[in-house]
């Protein structure tokens, strides 16, 4: 069913789209960061429809930490192919080479190693001067405060207090060489927008987003899928099946699932309107202290 | 959001489009600091219960360490979301929160009260429907209430909403309440908001917020929720004439070429005939293409790619309007600006302004006038501080299509960006256009003399020094020189000395040679400006004529004919090249002031006297004229 044209999805979208041209118009060599979510998929969903009949004009960029949920890297690989888009996949070879994981590493560690650091160098390696993200203002409360046009230090930084003006849609995506801007879309989408609008627009997201009978370790209350055999089990942890789903996705030791019976979209947004927990709960790297979001975007985590 | 829990799968799909079809409004809340905006916003979030489970035990967390009201929750905490936010209790960036009601959904933004922050309010007022304009019961109406409902205004925000805070303070007044109320009436008045409601309240404990209070018996208005979901302040339909600026060509292949954009003021149909506003070619809307297939109309705002009958020059920046209503294009406009760069704005100083997906090189002519944000008096003035507002007129390398702002938002708003440093530095609203021939500012080349100067963050000017032989120009001139350098510009001095042994040494000393030498300096200097020196010249330059000729070679206000005014005693004692004593021992021929004359000037820029004065002295003379005229910034800025 299309959405209605005097929607607020709609007003969504056009507001979305002409963020997007914007940043191709103006930008040198943009790329869009590719996360496999279900925000990444809104966001590409979107970048199609901004330069159709053309492709979008520019790659898509995905940070392998190898500890992606294998149904992720199989979805991503998919959809590159699906719309023929090119798909840049960078992986910090050093780091895997040297052995570093989310299990002896701790998250924020492994994080910042395998996956703010490796997105660092490849978008200097690339030289790219604008990059797509698929960040929510709704997700968590620095980045309710953050641009849609964020300005970002040739060291990646991002400088809170000292944003640029930003007034009506008249973005400023000047830079200088090697620093760059991180462009946000889907800034003033809430999580229930995203889903309202996969489910008005029929778009493809990972099958982990619906319930279905998976191995999970009870882990601190937080329940853990084992996707591969990598996975350590801590003494006394066992292997149970559950009807779980995802909220939100990522390396799949660090993203807790919830317990559902929720098996199609419309009843994945149903329990979404009852849920008394955030979404970013489920995320085992923000849980570090108050300020831990800001700290790390301040350093480069998108 | 407050759903039945026991809600049936089957109805969702109902429920959820139900969801989809409700209005959207943006408003903010602005005021003086401290007035309770983001206290005002927590509650609305929290009461809204749009808080969940784990941000209200973080919360409490939070309200321990960073609190500013004891033991309790600190609300306005769930929306300072920076470090640095929580650490001071104050707010420094909009925060942008979204929350919906069975009525209506709400993206809200909360600015900062900070005088020094006012930019950031601008940022959340640009996007906004309404402004809630928070009052401290205790305080009333203060100079920062009062800049923030002007900018509100002047950014086109139509309704507004008092809202009386911290009433628990007060007792619950109703008099003091119709105390603020009618002061704020008076001076909302002039603004002509569509809709301006005064409403008291308790951010912190939630009394007239979203419910109804026993201790506000006596208001029987609605509360702020109710009046939030019920304003009509949506965005009136608009049936103007459509505006279509082209944001990106979409060339997929040799047979397809489409112009992408946001349409807005107005539908655009297929059929329409319309026109490119620059060129002024016209042609006929072919079709409206959008990956959910083509449209027959296509509204304001809705993002589509257009493809035309014929094939015309069409490139990102240039307009597409209907060819019976079309917008203006000019390269000047008289505009309302908010400056908001610590840097101050000079007129004839470059910038880069961005009009509708436009980029050009502008400048503020001249300001016309200030606003006093507390009065709304107008005030001269002759340079633009951070956050200061004015009516100015702007000029720009090209000439641009552009509506007046009050017509249409998106073609008739722009920005100016500091050509050094990328930084935003203002937001301008069109008021109108001036007309072509009043214009001086057509440049053919690309790099032209505003760009230069910009690299050497300076304005050009032409230091004209005339005066007696051993008057001290060139002592002065090299003093002036040197004070100029060590403030990093870019100077340069044209004398006798460098230009009489090369450029005009076939020159001699009779009237004629006397003319072409000025001449030649002139013509010189005014190349040197053009590259974006400041040029300083010192010539006797007797005749007032070649002065008045080197005047207009310049443009206005570049031009200071500087007058060393030292009388014919004074030099010919000094003598400091034996000139004079041969002269009147008739060994020099045409000698100015002794057998030849020298036309003092009648109004020169700068006249300086230098009986007993050391050029040190008059150099920083000349520099207090220069930073008055605004040719210079002023020390003290300069030192920071
Ligand atoms: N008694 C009382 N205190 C209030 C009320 N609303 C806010 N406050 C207190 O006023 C102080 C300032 O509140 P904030 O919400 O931070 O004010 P603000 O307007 O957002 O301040 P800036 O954003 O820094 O300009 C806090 O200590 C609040 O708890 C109210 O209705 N009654
Ligand atoms: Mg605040």
């Amino acid at each position: 069913m299309p959405i209605n044209p005097s929607s607020h999805l709609k007003r969504l979208e056009n507001e979305s789209i002409q963020i997007i041209r914007e940043v191709a118009a103006e930008c040198r060599n943009p790329v869009m960061l590719y996360s496999i979510g279900k925000d990444s998929a809104v966001m590409l969903h979107l970048a199609l429809k901004a330069f159709y009949p053309s492709k979008p004009p520019f790659p898509l960029l995905h940070v392998d930490t190898t500890w992606k949920f294998r149904e992720m890297i199989s979805f991503r690989d998919t959809i590159a192919e699906k719309y023929g888009l090119e798909l840049i996949v960078h992986t910090n070879e050093e780091g895997v080479r040297q052995g570093i994981n989310p299990f002896d590493h701790g998250s924020s560690n492994y994080t910042h190693v395998m996956k703010t650091e490796t997105l660092k160098a490849a978008l200097t390696e690339h030289g790219f001067d604008a990059a797509f993200g698929g960040a929510r203002r709704d997700e968590e409360k620095s980045r309710a405060k953050e641009r849609v046009f964020s300005f970002r230090t040739s060291s990646h930084s991002w400088d809170p207090k000292n944003q640029r003006p930003e007034l009506w849609n008249n973005y400023n995506a000047r830079v200088k060489p090697g620093e760059s801007i991180r462009a946000f879309p889907l800034s003033n989408w809430t999580e229930l927008d995203i889903w309202q609008y996969i489910l008005a627009e029929e778009i493809d997201i990972v099958p982990l987003y619906l319930a279905a009978r998976r191995p999970v370790v009870n882990r601190g209350g937080l329940l853990i899928m084992v996707d591969d055999e990598r996975f350590r089990l801590e003494p006394g942890e066992q292997i149970d099946e559950k009807m779980v789903r995802f909220r939100t996705l990522g390396c799949y030791p660090l993203t807790a699932a919830i317990e559902s019976e929720a098996t199609t979209l419309p009843e994945v947004v149903r329990e979404m309107l009852i849920a008394r927990t955030s979404e970013r709960h489920g995320r085992l790297i923000d849980h570090d202290d108050a300020a831990s979001m800001e700290k790390k975007k301040r350093d480069g985590y998108f | 959001m407050n759903i039945n829990p026991d809600i049936k799968a089957e109805d969702f799909a109902e429920y959820i489009s139900s969801q989809e079809d409700k209005g959207l409004l943006r408003f903010l809340t602005c005021g003086s600091v401290d007035d309770g905006k983001s206290t005002l916003i927590g509650r609305l979030l929290f009461d809204t219960k749009l808080i969940f489970e784990d941000q209200l035990s973080a919360l409490e967390r939070d309200s321990k360490r960073h609190g500013t009201v004891g033991e309790e929750m600190d609300l306005a905490l769930l929306v300072d979301g920076l470090e640095a936010e929580r650490e001071q209790g104050i707010t420094i960036d909009v925060a942008y929160r979204f929350f919906a009601t069975d009525k209506r959904k709400f993206i809200v933004a909360d600015t900062p009260g900070h005088e020094q922050y006012t930019r950031n309010m601008a940022t959340g007022a640009s996007t906004a429907d309404l402004a809630v304009l928070l009052v401290d019961a205790r305080k009333g109406i203060l100079t920062q209430t009062k800049r923030h409902a002007f900018i509100a205004s002047l950014l086109g925000v139509r309704h507004v909403v008092l809202a009386l805070n911290k009433i628990d303070l007060v007792d619950y007044s109703q008099e003091r309440f119709e105390e603020v109320r009618a002061e704020f009436d008076q001076f909302a008045e002039s603004f002509d908001f569509d809709s301006a409601v005064a409403i008291p309240l308790s951010a912190r404990f939630g009394d007239n917020v979203t419910q109804r209070s026993d201790k506000l018996s006596w208001f029987n208005g609605p509360t702020l929720l109710e009046h939030l979901e019920t304003v009509e302040a949506e965005k009136e339909e608009e049936g103007g004439p459509f505006r279509l600026p082209v944001q990106w060509v979409n060339r997929p292949n040799l047979n397809f070429r489409g112009f992408s954009g946001t349409v807005t003021g107005g539908p655009m149909r297929v059929g329409d005939e319309i026109v490119v506003a620059n060129s002024g070619k016209t042609t006929v809307v072919d079709k409206l293409v959008t990956m959910d297939g083509e449209l027959s109309e296509a509204p304001s705002g809705q993002a589509v790619t257009v493809t035309l009958k014929d094939e015309i020059d069409i490139s990102r920046g240039d307009v597409l309007a209907p060819a019976n209503n079309r917008p203006d294009v000019s390269d000047q406009f008289a505009s309302h600006v908010i400056w908001m760069s610590e840097q101050p704005m000079y007129p004839g100083r470059p910038y880069l302004l961005k009009i509708a997906g436009r980029t050009v090189s502008a400048q503020v002519t001249e300001i016309k006038h200030k606003i006093d944000v507390n009065t709304f008096k107008h005030l001269a003035g002759k340079q633009l501080e951070l956050n200061e507002i004015a009516f100015c007129n702007v000029a720009l390398s090209h000439p641009v299509a552009f509506d007046p702002y009050e017509a249409n938002k998106e073609t008739g708003s722009f920005i100016l960006i500091d050509r050094m440093s990328n930084e935003t530095v203002a937001a301008g609203m069109v008021w109108f256009g001036l007309r072509r021939a009043t214009n001086v500012h057509r440049q053919a080349l690309d790099i032209n003399k505003a760009e230069r100067a910009s690299l050497k963050n300076q304005r050009p000017a032409l230091l004209w020094f005339t005066g007696l032989s051993g008057s001290g120009k060139s002592t002065i001139a090299n003093a002036l020189e040197l004070k100029l350098s060590e403030r990093a510009k870019h100077t340069y001095v044209l004398d006798g000395d460098n230009i009489r042994h090369g450029l005009n040494k076939d020159l001699g000393f009779t009237e004629a040679d006397r003319v072409e030498n000025i001449r030649r300096v002139a013509e010189t200097a005014k190349l040197f400006v053009d590259a974006g020196l400041i040029t300083l010249v010192s010539f006797i330059s007797p005749f007032r004529s070649e002065r008045q000729l080197a005047r207009s070679l310049v443009e206005a206000g570049e031009f200071y004919e500087i007058h060393v005014d030292t009388p014919l005693e004074d030099c010919a004692k000094r003598d400091p090249k034996g000139l004079y004593a041969k002269a009147k021992a008739g060994e020099i021929q045409n000698f100015t002031g002794i057998d030849s004359p020298y036309e003092a000037p009648e109004n020169p820029e700068i006249r300086v006297s230098t009986v007993g004065r050391t050029p040190e002295d008059i150099a920083d003379e000349i520099i207090d004229r220069l930073e008055e005229n605004g040719v210079l910034e002023r020390a003290l800025e300069w030192h920071i």
